[in-house]
């Protein structure tokens, strides 16, 4: 039960090594960061240190009483991440799929709009661009 | 009243630091608001659009209208991208 903040690449089978013991289902989200137009060669992504850990916890917290999880994981990376490399991840571990299920898609809306992170779109020519929000990221939370 | 007030994303960029110490009345954000678009004009510029504006007091999100009385820090940012 732990959320991490860090530039440094994660081993997502290194995490997982012990996460969950004695759950029934497990589920791993990750995120990679993909290049829709062909010109991107990066994403630069910076947060809010201090906040993001807190409401990371937070969200966590509250997706374990919610979903009764056995076990829940957030890592999250921050500075430059190229193309095609992980961005993050979200594991959750439970008695059965469907809570381990849910409480990743729950834990992935709430990340999206309420986890202080800014994402900028880094050129192969070296442009900076922010990245908007999405009115769908949004609106995905109100399932909850 | 002296804040830590601190800017992230585009909002960091427009203002041209990350963060200031700032003096002020105000008794909600939105009067905070007011007081700091009034500094500079990167500072309107950065403050121009209310709608795109996210806050948290004592890294907590709020409202625009909550008070910030026995604030120590207020954040100012553009609507969050993670995941």
């Amino acid at each position: 039960m732990s959320a991490r903040v860090q530039t440094a690449p994660f081993d997502l089978a290194a995490e997982m090594d012990g996460f969950g013991a004695g759950a029934g289902a497990i589920v791993t989200f990750t995120g990679v960061v993909r290049d829709d137009t062909g010109q991107m060669a990066a994403l630069e992504i910076e947060h809010y240190p201090g906040m993001t850990e807190r409401a990371l916890q937070d969200y966590g917290d509250a997706a374990a009483q919610r979903f009764e999880l056995a076990d829940w994981r957030i890592i999250h990376r921050h500075g430059r991440v190229r193309v095609g490399e992980t961005i993050m991840m979200v594991a959750t571990a439970a008695r059965h799929r469907h809570a381990a299920f849910q409480s990743a898609d729950y834990l992935m809306d709430w990340l999206k709009s309420r986890a202080p992170f800014w994402k900028r779109e880094i050129g192969q020519d070296g442009s900076a661009n922010w990245v908007d929000a999405k009115a769908s990221d949004e609106d995905a939370l109100d399932r909850w | 009243m002296t804040l830590e007030v601190l800017y992230f994303a585009w909002l960091r960029e427009r203002v041209g630091q990350p963060r200031e110490t700032v003096t002020s009345d105000a008794a909600t954000v939105r009067e905070l608001v007011a007081d700091l678009a009034a500094r500079s004009d990167g500072h309107a510029a950065a403050f121009g659009d209310i709608a795109a504006l996210r806050c948290a007091v004592d890294q907590q999100l709020v409202d625009l209208d909550t008070a910030i009385a026995n604030a120590r820090e207020v954040a100012f940012f553009p609507p969050m991208t993670g995941g």
